[in-house]
């Protein structure tokens, strides 16, 4: 062993750690101190997880409440609704974001551990049916036509099988995944049935709502749904369908969505706070209390819809 | 008749060259069709993200606004994670491969192990995650931290190492060990003295690369509860914790156009990190190769 390799390896080795050391040193140093405001001296932890849906509004909620309470130190999750109520219903965290209510069986898992879920609506989201901006015979859609659309077994094949005089073309589907929230809330209010899609050669479903815009976008003869906020950032590029739910055709607007006749595809979204860590812990509490304040100033601006001042009132109210 | 040998001659030797020809052109191909599809993704995400590649990225937190938004805890978050996993996996993975190379007996057990390394290294991450979030977050207790993404980290990349240090200890000459021995050398002492320190360059090559390969990594993190809004650093082995690649994730799935771009901006961070990690392992094994 010739002493210039064992040197080598020495210096690699000072060096590997050197650099992890330095790395690691790095990190340490600015902890604290952030935020500059300090208005309050509330400290602790706060866990959230659950839907991605949900996410932009905790974490405007997260970000705003940081800068009054610089010291509470908040982690936002996105296991989905079902890997979010799992954890809640396990006390592993106190609040829990959702996009759907909380199955009867997780209540019981919850009420078993000792843990009182208290749902709380924060915003609506409305499920946008749209088409591409090239799309010019797409007036409106009743609920049956959109059920004939997507029901499990369609026999529709083209456009001018939704509608007589519409274009012989044949109409391509572009859907949510069926693990995502928004799937749920579609095939349930329109198909009567969660989970219920047609799923056919005529589908393609995307998990992610972008490849579902760039999708529809590209294609005349497409159509597709997701959360309003995908429609409303590709305006330029979609048309929203008005949907006729038997009083006439409305489309979706953040008019529409608030007060309520924009149905059936305007969904709320719910956050889930444990009763018992809502009365023992303060930060739990001034969290919550800042959600359902604040929220309404917040939620247009990442993408969704306001409660009704009286409603919000109202979900202010249960944590009282 | 001789003419004729010739003009056959002649015939054969041009079809083999066209033959020739043709696969160099196809092999050029293959080769430019993974450059070419690699440095259109590295134009369009520079072209995206070069705009928000400014000091706000290091120091600010997540935001709701992507003008206002930053990975700091996310870079943070996998800076720690390297610190924690590189000693861990590379005692554990370099021991293996030390027992596995040099003491085990070469039995059917033996064997049966050799395998299973091999397979694990072909298991897709996100069973890793499913594993970590069975042994090390439920089972010992250690919750949604930093420790248990480390730990979990270091079981997906184990299998990578223990390979390649393996090789690394096999292509050190047989001379070398017989020649320990001859002088009188424990088995210990031969590994510590010869063996290792021929082998070690090639086992860092081997350890950089799978540790970047960590680096890069979502799904198993996502399991084990990795959190993607965090406003502030870890302060200890069981904090919370968020990576790089889950950052960028969550920002590519936002519909606002902006946090895409932010989104090109956090792969470029992680490219560069991943350049500098690669460029490293191959100054060693560069290194390795001039001193065998």
């Amino acid at each position: 062993m010739n002493t210039r390799n064992k040197r080598f390896v020495m210096l690699t080795l000072i060096m590997v750690l050197a650099l992890v050391v330095t790395a690691c040193g790095g990190g340490t140093s600015s902890t604290g101190g952030e935020g500059g405001n300090a208005a309050s001296s509330m400290t602790g932890k706060l866990d959230i997880d659950g839907s991605s849906t949900v996410y932009p509004l905790t974490e405007a909620i997260a970000e705003e409440f940081n800068r009054e309470n610089p010291d509470v130190r908040i982690a936002v999750g996105v296991s989905g609704t079902g890997g979010g109520f799992k954890r809640f219903a396990n006390g592993e965290i106190p609040i829990a974001n959702a996009s759907r209510h909380m199955k009867d069986k997780e209540k019981e898992l919850a009420t078993t551990n000792g843990i009182e879920p208290i749902e709380l609506s924060v915003a609506y989201d409305g499920l946008s049916v749209i088409v591409s901006k090239d799309n010019d015979w797409v007036d409106k859609l009743t609920v049956a036509e959109l059920k004939a659309i997507f029901e499990p077994g369609s026999k529709v094949k083209t456009w001018a099988d939704v509608r007589a005089g519409w274009p012989n073309e044949k109409i391509k589907i572009y859907s949510p995944g069926a693990d995502s929230g928004t799937f749920d809330y579609f095939t349930e209010t329109i198909n009567g049935e969660a989970q219920a899609s047609r799923n056919d050669e005529q589908v393609t479903f995307s998990e992610d709502d972008n490849n579902l815009v760039q999708g529809v976008a590209g294609d005349k003869n497409a159509i597709g749904y997701f959360g309003f906020a995908y429609f409303e950032e590709n305006k330029d590029k979609l048309k929203a369908v008005p949907i006729d739910n038997g009083k006439g055709a409305i489309a979706p607007t953040y008019e529409t969505v608030q007060d309520g006749s924009y149905e059936p595809l305007s969904r709320p979204l719910f956050v889930y706070v444990d009763k018992g860590m809502l009365q023992e812990k303060p930060e739990v509490k001034a969290f919550m209390e800042f959600y359902l304040n604040t929220i309404g100033e917040l939620a247009q601006e990442v993408g969704y819809i306001a409660l009704p001042q009286a409603e919000m009132d109202k979900e202010i109210a249960k944590l009282k | 008749m001789n003419n004729l040998f010739q003009d056959a001659n002649r015939q054969q030797i041009s079809g083999r060259r066209r033959n020739d020809l043709i696969w160099r052109i196809l092999f050029l191909g293959a080769t430019m069709f993974g450059i070419v599809a690699l440095s259109a993704l590295i134009i369009t995400i520079i072209t995206d993200g070069i705009a928000r590649l400014n000091p706000d990225l290091f120091t600010n937190y997540p935001s709701r606004r992507a003008s206002a938004s930053g990975m700091k805890s996310a870079i943070v978050g996998s800076l720690y994670m390297l610190c924690l996993m590189a000693p861990i996996s590379f005692v554990l993975g370099v021991g293996a491969a030390i027992y596995l190379e040099e003491y085990a007996p070469k039995n059917r057990f033996t064997r049966l192990i050799q395998l299973n390394i091999s397979t694990l290294a072909g298991v897709p991450s996100i069973v890793y995650g499913i594993l970590g979030l069975a042994i090390f977050v439920r089972t010992f207790g250690l919750e949604r931290s930093l420790l248990s993404g480390a730990l979990t980290m270091t079981l997906l990349v184990l299998p990578i190492i223990i390979v390649a240090s393996q090789e690394a200890i096999r292509a050190v000459p047989r001379a070398r060990r017989d020649a320990s021995f001859a002088l009188g050398a424990t088995k210990w002492q031969t590994v510590s003295r010869s063996v290792l320190p021929s082998a070690i360059s090639a086992i860092m090559t081997g350890v950089i690369l799978a540790l970047s390969r960590a680096i890069g990594e979502t799904a198993p993190l996502i399991i084990i509860g990795a959190a993607t809004y965090v406003a502030f650093l870890p302060e200890s082995l069981f904090d919370t914790f968020t990576v790089m690649p889950i950052q960028i994730y969550n920002w590519i799935a936002r519909p606002q156009e902006a946090f895409q771009d932010l989104a090109a901006s956090g792969i470029i961070v992680l490219m560069i990190m991943l350049v500098i990690m690669n460029v490293a392992a191959i100054m060693l094994r560069n290194k390795y190769q001039k001193n065998i």
